[in-house]
C-alpha cells in the first residue's frame, strides 16, 4: 500500500532511492543536499535498505566510486550540490562516455564567490554539456517520482546515460509538503532489478574499459553518445506515461503546459518557481487575461519539437532564468531561442533573470513579467534581458 | 615468448558497429601510429642473433618473435622512434627513410 507522509524534497528523494533498491550509494554531504544522504544512510543503518553505502572523502571520489560501481553493473546513486558538483565535474563525462546509468540528485545552489549556500540554478548550467540527462522538478512529490523514473530511463538499453535530477536548493530540498510514497511492491513491478549491460565488466567476457580513441575514432564514439541522448527524449516520455498508468501521477514528459493552449502570453519556467507562476496564471486568468505557463522539465536532451508544439499559439514568450551566463544572458533563454529557430518559429522572446543566490522570485515579480510581456505584445518596447527583485539601480 | 595475435578489427561502417560506451574487446579499436614515422626500422635477419634486446626496449611493444623464431616489427604500431636500432649491439637494425 502507498502511504502519505510529510516530507521535504531531500527526504522525498531518499525515499525514491530506497524504493529503487540501489546496490551502491556513494556520497559526500553538502548543503542543501545533506538531508538526502543522511536519510539514505539511516535507511542503510537500520536495515531498511540493503546497499553498500560508501563514505567518501570528496565529491570527486563520490563520482569516481559511482563510476566504479556502475561499471560492474550495480545500480548506483549519488547526490551533490553547487561547488561539490563542480568539483566532481571532471568525472561526469567519464560516466556519460562510458554509458553508465548512474542517477544523481543535484540540489541547485549558488556558486562562489561571494560564498552562498542558497538556491539558484547556476551550478548545473556549467554541466549541460556533460552528457547527462538533466531533469528539473517542481515539488517534492515530483522529486520522489522522478528518482524512480530516472533509474528506468538511465538503464534503458537505448539510453544508457546518467541522469541528474535537479531540485531547487532550500525551496524544494528543505520545504515540507505532503508526499505520497508508493509501495515497494508497486515500485518493484515498475522498476525491475538491474542486471547490468553487455558493455559492463564481467568475468566471462573480459574487456578493455575506458579505452583511448584518437582522431581516427573518437568523433564516432561521441556521435553515438549524442545520438542516443537525443533519442532518450522519447524514452523519458514513455517512462513517464508508464509511471502515470501505474501510479496515477504523470508529468507530461519533457514539457508540461499549463493553460497554454489559447494563451497569447507564455512564461517558460524550470523547477520550483513554476509553482508560484501557476498561482499568478490562475489570478490573471480570473481577470480574463490570456496567459499561460510552460514548465521545462528536461533540458538535456532538449525537447525542441515538444517546445515548438507547446508554444505555437503564443504571441510573446518570457523565459525565467535562475542563472546568468556571465557576459551573455540566461542559459535557458539561449537554449530556447535556438530551439525556436530550429523549428522555424519566429516569436518575440524575453529573458527574465532572477532568484540568484537564493533570492525569492516573488508573485509580484512574476506579475510584473506578465505585464511586461503584455506591453511587448501590444508593440511597446521592453528590455530583451531584464533582472527581477534587484535591490538597487542598475 | 608467446606470439602476439591481435583480434581482427571488426568493420566499422556504421555508428552501430561502434561499441557501447568506451568498453570493447581489447585491441578491437586502436589507433595506429605508423603515420608518425619519418624513418622505419628494418631488421637485417641475416645479422640478427635473436638476443631479444629490441623486443625489450621497444616502448610500444611493436617488436615480436614470429612462429619461425624470426623477429618482426609491427609497422602498424611502430612509431619510428629508433630506440631499437640505437640499442642493437650488432647493428642489425637500420633506420630507412619512409618513402611517402
Amino acid at each position: 500500500m502507498s502511504r502519505n507522509a510529510f516530507l521535504n524534497g531531500d527526504e522525498a528523494v531518499a525515499y525514491g532511492v530506497k524504493l529503487s533498491r540501489p546496490h551502491v550509494v556513494a556520497a559526500y554531504p553538502i548543503t542543501p543536499q545533506t538531508i538526502a544522504v543522511e536519510k539514505i544512510s539511516s535507511f542503510v543503518q537500520n536495515g531498511e535498505l540493503q546497499c553498500e553505502y560508501m563514505h567518501v572523502e570528496s565529491e570527486h571520489s563520490a563520482m569516481a566510486c559511482s563510476i566504479g560501481a556502475s561499471s560492474v553493473g550495480a545500480r548506483t546513486f549519488t547526490a551533490t550540490s553547487s561547488q561539490g558538483l563542480l568539483y566532481m565535474a571532471e568525472c561526469l563525462p567519464y560516466a556519460s562516455g562510458a554509458r553508465l546509468p548512474i542517477v544523481m540528485m543535484n540540489a541547485n545552489r549558488a556558486i562562489a564567490t561571494p560564498w552562498n549556500i542558497y538556491g539558484d540554478q547556476m551550478d548545473v548550467m556549467f554541466l549541460l554539456n556533460a552528457g547527462w540527462v538533466q531533469i528539473f522538478v517542481e515539488d517534492a512529490q515530483e522529486a520522489l517520482d522522478m528518482t524512480i523514473q530516472s533509474f528506468k530511463v538511465a538503464e534503458h538499453k537505448a539510453v544508457m546515460a546518467p541522469v541528474m535530477i535537479n531540485l531547487d536548493g532550500f525551496v524544494l530540498t528543505h520545504t515540507y509538503e505532503k508526499v505520497n510514497i508508493p509501495s515497494q511492491e508497486a515500485v518493484d513491478q515498475f522498476l525491475p532489478a538491474f542486471t547490468g549491460a553487455p558493455h559492463m565488466m564481467n568475468d566471462e567476457t573480459p574487456m578493455s574499459m575506458c579505452i583511448s580513441a584518437g582522431n581516427q575514432h573518437n568523433m564516432e564514439f561521441k556521435l553515438k553518445q549524442h545520438r542516443d541522448l537525443l533519442s532518450a527524449l522519447e524514452i523519458i516520455e514513455s517512462v513517464d506515461r508508464e509511471f502515470e498508468e501505474q501510479f496515477g501521477r504523470g508529468y507530461g514528459g519533457a514539457i508540461e503546459g499549463y493553460k497554454h493552449e489559447d494563451a497569447e502570453i507564455l512564461l517558460i519556467t524550470t523547477g520550483s518557481v513554476t509553482g508560484t507562476a501557476r498561482v499568478v496564471v490562475d489570478q490573471l486568468r480570473s481577470e480574463g487575461k490570456r496567459v499561460g505557463l510552460v514548465k521545462l522539465r528536461v533540458v538535456r536532451p532538449f525537447p525542441v519539437a515538444q517546445l515548438g508544439a507547446t508554444i505555437k499559439n503564443a504571441k510573446v514568450i518570457g523565459v525565467v532564468d535562475k542563472n546568468i551566463s556571465f557576459g551573455y544572458e540566461g542559459t535557458l533563454y539561449t537554449n530556447i531561442n535556438s530551439a525556436l529557430i530550429q523549428s522555424d518559429i519566429k516569436k518575440e522572446t524575453y529573458n527574465f533573470i532572477g532568484g540568484i543566490g537564493g533570492r525569492d522570485i516573488t508573485k509580484e515579480a512574476i506579475l510584473e513579467m506578465y505585464e511586461n510581456l503584455r506591453l511587448a505584445s501590444v508593440g511597446e518596447s521592453i528590455e530583451k534581458v531584464s533582472y527581477y527583485n534587484v535591490r538597487c539601480a542598475l | 615468448m608467446k606470439n602476439f595475435k591481435r583480434v581482427p578489427v571488426p568493420p566499422l561502417n556504421h555508428i552501430n558497429d561502434y561499441p557501447m560506451g568506451s568498453s570493447c574487446e581489447s585491441f578491437h579499436i586502436t589507433d595506429q601510429n605508423s603515420g608518425w614515422r619519418v624513418f622505419m626500422p628494418v631488421i637485417n635477419l641475416d645479422k640478427c642473433v635473436s638476443c631479444y634486446r629490441c623486443y625489450l626496449v621497444c616502448p610500444d611493444g611493436a617488436i615480436h618473435q614470429n612462429e619461425d623464431q624470426k623477429f618482426e616489427i609491427d609497422y602498424d604500431y611502430c612509431k619510428g622512434c629508433g630506440i631499437c636500432a640505437n640499442e642493437c649491439k650488432i647493428n642489425a637494425i637500420n633506420m630507412v627513410k619512409e618513402d611517402k
